[in-house]
């Protein structure tokens, strides 16, 4: 059995008992967890605050320690964490392959953020050069995923 | 007797069979992801496996991935939660013919739900209602089915799933092209180009029925009311379902009893009907062979613990409970908090939760995995956490929620708490007995 921790069952008794007192917050700090639990300001509902101490190093994603964007180059980036995919579904045809002219609007792959397909446009007009991040490759917040090189601005 | 038991599901639920397991005297093993590693669940379980890689389709929707961790962490029992591999029969084969029982029903029950047109056969032959309508392999079939059923109608993908391929057609001379459409759509979104007509039922309300069985009998622990939804995912969940006639409230609760003892039904499932607000009539829809996400609910006004239930029936015991032990009391409503943003179209809001201060006190209880500094990764659905609560009527659980709802408070991610604010002071959720159509008018 893991190490005996408060159940939901011991929290309804610690309000329980602190109802019928006059404390109106109790902040307790053990070595693997602190709780805050507390009555609101105006005396209404209660609350439980809980931190515990060995959770949540950093998810690991890959991508995201990318190489710098080359000199002359842009970098398509991830508007959200998630999955990168390169096609719409598997077996499809990619978006775009290297060489492909895009548009801003052009749609260059999608990124999956909790079963949400979310499609991931160029943002800038030229020819796509680089795939940074694989197919099916998880990503984090404004990872880069394709470089592209921009098509002159014409006057 | 289950000793070791592997617990194939990430998130809340994992947290929450775990602790039923630990009660019970059980060795709770997670089966996690690299994505969920540092996750509370994680902490707090007696063992954790690795299963794969962040992403769920080289994890936790990988059949083999997950019994090879099971295997190697000696199971003996694989819980699978709700989603993911829970109701797939060849994730339940596999569990058995590795030796490790899987909690859930035989894999004959999970096939006999397989597909809608499959369920609606099951549940016809065991004398339940459906809505009128049957499949439609040609237009012409379609028109003659059409006319049987009187319009409006539904075309329904057999294969489909979160109202994909759905679609209403309103007179005849719409329903040719429609159904053109119909079919090229459940092709490419199912690979399974068959659809199926239903008569459109104009104010419908989601109920669905608990039952338990352990292969012999059966009993039901009453209804549940999910009619608020958002694009098919419900959002609030209450036991009992409100204003029903007791007619209607019986009919149900027979049909669903019936339906579960013609499967041999074991461990626990929900049977999902609609009811047609305006006449009482109530369909069969489909069958849950799976804990579901709102049980707690039913867990609130019945005291049973639904998967203490589900663990002793996947041990080989007999239903410890008959019906005349199932006395439900009060009222019990369960709102998801998700990390969406409900004030832009719900778009997924993953990342770090700075502060999670959830209610605590008498009559509320709190299923989460996060705390506060917890992380909410990108790889999966959006649930955080439910706040159920609890009162001896249903006035005093729609006070209580209210109440409840002004107390949390969650930073760092935008959540759906806002939205249940507003459901929870809306004069139609506090009369009770709302239909599906309740978001579109908030």
């Amino acid at each position: 059995m893991s190490a005996p921790f408060l159940s939901p069952e011991d929290v309804g008794d610690i309000v329980a008992i602190l109802d019928g007192s006059d404390y109106r917050e109790l902040d307790i700090a053990t070595t693997r967890f602190r709780l805050k639990v507390r009555r609101d300001e105006d005396g209404g509902g209660w609350s439980q605050e809980w931190q515990w101490a060995a959770q949540h190093a950093p998810v690991q994603t890959a991508g995201v320690a990318a190489p710098d964007t080359p000199e002359g180059l842009v970098a398509i980036r991830a508007p959200l964490p998630g999955t990168f995919y390169r096609a719409p579904a598997p077996g499809a045809a990619p978006f775009v392959e290297l060489g492909s002219q895009a548009q801003p609007d052009t749609v260059v792959g999608i990124v999956e953020t909790m079963k949400l397909m979310n499609p991931v446009h160029a943002g800038v007009s030229g020819e796509i050069v680089a795939f940074v991040a694989g197919n099916a490759e998880a990503i984090g917040h404004g990872a880069a995923l394709i470089h592209i090189r921009p098509a002159p601005v014409s006057a | 007797m289950i000793r070791r038991l592997f617990i194939a599901n990430r998130g809340e639920i994992a947290l929450r069979v775990a602790r039923t397991a630990q009660r019970l005297g059980m060795t709770a093993i997670l089966g996690a992801s690299q994505g969920d590693m540092a996750s509370l669940p994680a902490m707090l379980a007696d063992e954790v496996a690795l299963v794969g890689p962040a992403p769920s389709a080289q994890s936790y929707l990988d059949v083999d991935a997950v019994i090879a961790a099971a295997i190697a962490a000696r199971a003996d029992a694989i819980h699978p939660g709700y989603g993911f591999l829970s109701e797939n029969a060849r994730f339940a084969k596999a569990a058995a013919d590795a030796g490790i029982s899987f909690v859930g029903p035989d894999i004959s029950s999970l096939q006999a739900m397989g597909d809608k047109l499959m369920a609606r056969a099951v549940g016809q032959a065991a004398g339940l209602p459906v809505v009128p309508g049957g499949e439609a392999a040609t237009p012409e079939e379609a028109l003659a089915r059409a006319r049987e059923t009187g319009f409006p109608v539904l075309l329904k993908a057999v294969a489909g799933g979160g109202g994909k391929g759905m679609k209403r057609v309103e007179r005849e001379e719409e329903l040719i092209p429609m159904i053109a459409m119909a079919m090229a759509e459940a092709q490419a979104s199912f690979g399974d180009p068959r659809v199926y007509v239903e008569r459109f039922i104009a104010s419908g309300r989601h109920v669905e029925v608990q039952v338990l069985g352990d292969g012999e009998t059966a009993i039901h622990l009453g209804t549940r009311d999910c009619s608020i939804q958002r694009r098919f995912q419900k959002l609030v969940e209450e036991a009992p379902a409100p204003m029903l006639s007791d007619a209607t409230r019986g009919g149900l609760e027979r049909a669903a009893v019936a339906l579960a003892r013609s499967l041999h039904y074991k461990g626990a499932g929900t049977v999902e009907f609609l009811v047609d607000s305006r006449t009482g009539d109530f369909y069969f829809l489909e069958m849950n062979a799976r804990i579901q996400v709102e049980h707690p609910v039913t867990e609130a006004i019945t005291g049973v613990d639904l998967v203490e239930q589900q663990l002793l029936v996947a041990g080989g015991a007999r239903l410890s409970l008959d019906q005349d032990a199932i006395r439900p009391r009060g009222h019990a409503i369960e709102v998801r908090i998700n990390a969406e943003d409900p004030e832009a179209d719900f778009r997924p809001s993953p990342g770090e939760v700075t502060r999670a201060a959830w209610p605590a006190g008498p009559g509320i209880r709190v299923d989460s995995h996060i705390a506060s500094g917890g992380m909410i990764p990108p790889y999966y659905d959006s649930l955080m956490g439910k706040l159920i609560v609890w009162g001896e009527d249903r006035p005093a659980a729609v006070t209580r929620l209210a109440r409840a709802l002004d107390t949390l408070t969650i930073e760092g991610v935008a959540t759906t708490a806002p939205i249940h604010r507003r459901i929870a002071a809306d004069p139609r959720f506090v009369a009770g007995g709302v239909d599906t159509r309740f978001l579109e008018g908030l």
